[in-house]
């Protein structure tokens, strides 16, 4: 299982990567195993919502199961990764990559603190 | 190879049935009437037999085998149950006879009606639900409708526990309530803390699932149902687990105020294809004016030459119709025989050994499989379908690989608090030696996930149709709809 060193993580297993104020986001290589191949994913919010920590990001189905996605971050969505949409085994072949969900302006970067790190998010996932 | 369907096998103007000659005068259908040309297969008598012979030789069923298929309750359905549904006074009535000319089949709806209020410790019950997600949906309207009548408004929220069936948040959802999860505890039951926090003013209900998704009777049942019952909202049971209960526990003791039977599940009437499937939902004293309307009662009193009369009775505050005539009369035959053939002391005997026959085998095998709750189970028990030792195998894999040595799969990947779930259901009926061949097929699985795991990878090997793929199934929708020519309608 991947588990980048350089992002921060949420227990519900998304991943965010903060640059210059821009929050990546996405779910984890964990998530995309556990949920296996995704189907739809069908996005919650649009460009220019305004969004807090825990608001629903996205609904992914997979041949399994139905997971909500939630925002690890709390800001302005400026962009959502469409592509998903129509391609969405992108999820399953680079989740952390190609398979980015949406770019939000983070409005408190103190709420990062709040994240896993890496070896945290690892020993978690071991845990289950 | 894969088979043909009826369509496939049509050819032009083959025919299967010739009418004899009208003897009386033929005249055109009124144009209003007319669909166009329906695009029906075209087909000999004898064709016709062998493909739906054929088709169901190539399927698997309760007749032939073991079905642990978890949480649907797939028991044994006994032939008597299908004889007696096919005695002509049951089989050939129509739902729109007058009441005095079918005094026997309303008895046998009114006494299913008190023998499921016996059964689960309730005031009445209506039998108007065609399916356990249809009766969920009865339940959430009369928990609305029993606010909306008190003035409170404010009641939008209905609890949901992590580990219940789907039906329930969208039984919920439908109604516009706010669905929100509550958690399980490390014991697998409802987390009363995080139950106690949600508890205020805007509680319309809990949905509650006891024995739960896992198999395991809610330690805490009384406390939740008190607990809800302060915050001044209603608990709806679901009770697709009945069966671990009968003669056993009632639901309407503990103070729950709705439950659903499933008479498919329950109460042996047929599932799935074999269905349709049936919902009675029983309430509490103070819901009882709520419910659907027409309930089956006596409309005048018997004495000791003339029987009771019995006729069509209407709730107060009913929630009105919720289904076309009476639900589905031909499942309520089939539960009634079922309860009658048993009796009290068969009902509760159908209980423990639904519940020993769970226990052995979650013994037998939670050496072998991780067991994630690890506690006395009720009629089912969950699994984790993984080892951390051999990866690359899937739940999946194991469930296909089942289908080589004859079985069923379980069900997998629900409930979906538990990581590659595997979830088993004996049923009351299996002998021992039926366990032990399971138990054995599921041991040498595990073997042969660490020495072959090709073998599960590819599974199953043996049957008429192979590994489906599963993701082009649900991506690439393919739905054929014949219409007529002049369908007024706009083809999507």
């Amino acid at each position: 299982m991947l588990v980048p060193e350089n992002l921060k993580y949420q227990k519900t297993d998304e991943w965010v990567k903060v640059e210059d104020g821009i929050a990546t986001i996405g779910i984890t290589d964990y998530a995309q195993d556990s949920l296996s191949d995704v189907v739809f994913v069908e996005f919650e919010i649009d460009v220019d919502d305004e969004v807090k920590v825990g608001d629903s990001l996205a609904t992914i189905e997979s041949v399994k199961a139905a997971a909500e996605v939630v925002f690890p971050v709390s800001g302005k969505v400026i962009e959502v990764n469409q592509t998903i949409v129509d391609t969405p085994e992108i999820l399953n072949e680079s989740p952390y990559t190609e398979g980015w969900l949406v770019k939000v302006q983070v409005s408190d970067e103190s709420e990062l603190e709040k994240l896993m790190d890496a070896p945290a998010y690892d020993a978690y996932c071991q845990d289950r | 190879m894969a088979e043909p369907t009826i369509f496939d096998l049509s050819v032009a103007g083959r025919k299967g049935i010739t009418f004899p000659k009208a003897d009386v005068p033929e005249t055109a259908l009124p144009k209003g009437f007319v669909r166009g040309k329906l695009q029906l297969p075209e087909m000999s008598e004898m064709e016709v037999v062998r493909h739906f012979t054929s088709i169901s030789q190539k399927n698997y069923a309760i007749d032939l085998g073991f079905y642990p298929l978890g949480s649907c309750t797939m028991k044994y359905n006994p032939k008597i149950n299908e004889a007696v549904s096919r005695l002509s006074g049951f089989a050939a009535a129509h739902p729109h006879q007058p009441a005095d000319s079918v005094q026997g089949n309303l008895y046998l709806m009114y006494s299913l009606q008190e023998m499921l209020k016996e059964i689960a410790g309730f005031a009445a019950v209506t039998l108007q639900p065609a399916a356990g997600a249809h009766g969920e949906l009865v339940g959430t309207l009369i928990i609305h409708k029993y606010h909306k009548d008190r003035g409170d408004h404010q009641r939008t929220r209905i609890l949901i526990p992590d580990s219940a069936h789907g039906t329930n948040p969208a039984s919920s959802a439908m109604l516009g309530f706010e669905v929100v999860p509550l958690p399980s505890d490390s014991r697998g039951n409802v987390d009363l803390e995080a139950l106690k926090g949600l508890c205020d003013d805007r509680l319309a209900g809990l949905m509650f699932t006891n024995p739960n998704t896992l198999g395991l009777f809610d330690e805490n049942v009384c406390e939740v149902v008190k607990t809800v019952h302060e915050a001044g909202g209603l608990v709806y049971g679901d009770g697709a687990n009945m069966n671990a209960l009968l003669g056993v526990f009632r639901p309407g003791d503990v103070g729950i105020d709705i439950l659903h039977f499933n008479l498919h599940k329950t109460f042996s009437t047929p599932h799935g294809g074999g269905g349709p499937g049936s919902g009675p939902v029983a309430v509490a004293k103070h819901l009882v004016d709520y419910l659907p309307d027409p309930l089956v009662g006596i409309v005048e009193e018997g004495d000791e030459e003339n029987a009771p009369l019995y006729g069509f009775i209407h709730p107060a505050k009913s929630i009105g119709r919720i289904k076309s005539f009476n639900g589905h009369f031909g499942m309520h035959v089939r539960a009634f025989t079922y309860i009658s053939m048993l009796g009290k002391e068969g009902l509760r005997d159908v209980a423990e050994k639904a519940v020993l026959n769970a226990n052995y085998m979650q013994q037998k095998l939670k050496g072998t499989y991780t067991l994630p709750y690890d506690r006395r189970c009720m009629h089912e028990f969950v699994l984790e379908g993984f080892w951390k030792d051999v990866p690359g195998i899937h739940a999946l894999d194991i469930a296909k690989r089942l289908m080589d040595y004859d079985f069923h799969p379980p069900t997998n990947y629900f409930p979906l608090i538990v990581h590659e779930a595997l979830m088993i259901e004996p049923t009351e009926t299996e002998t021992k030696e039926t366990l032990d061949r399971f138990v054995e097929a599921m041991q040498k699985i595990a073997e042969e996930a660490r020495t072959n795991p090709e073998l599960l990878h590819d599974a199953p090997h043996n049957t008429p149709v192979r590994r489906c793929d599963e993701l082009k199934a649900a991506k690439d929708l393919v739905l054929c709809c014949y219409v007529g020519d002049d369908w007024p309608g706009e083809i999507v």
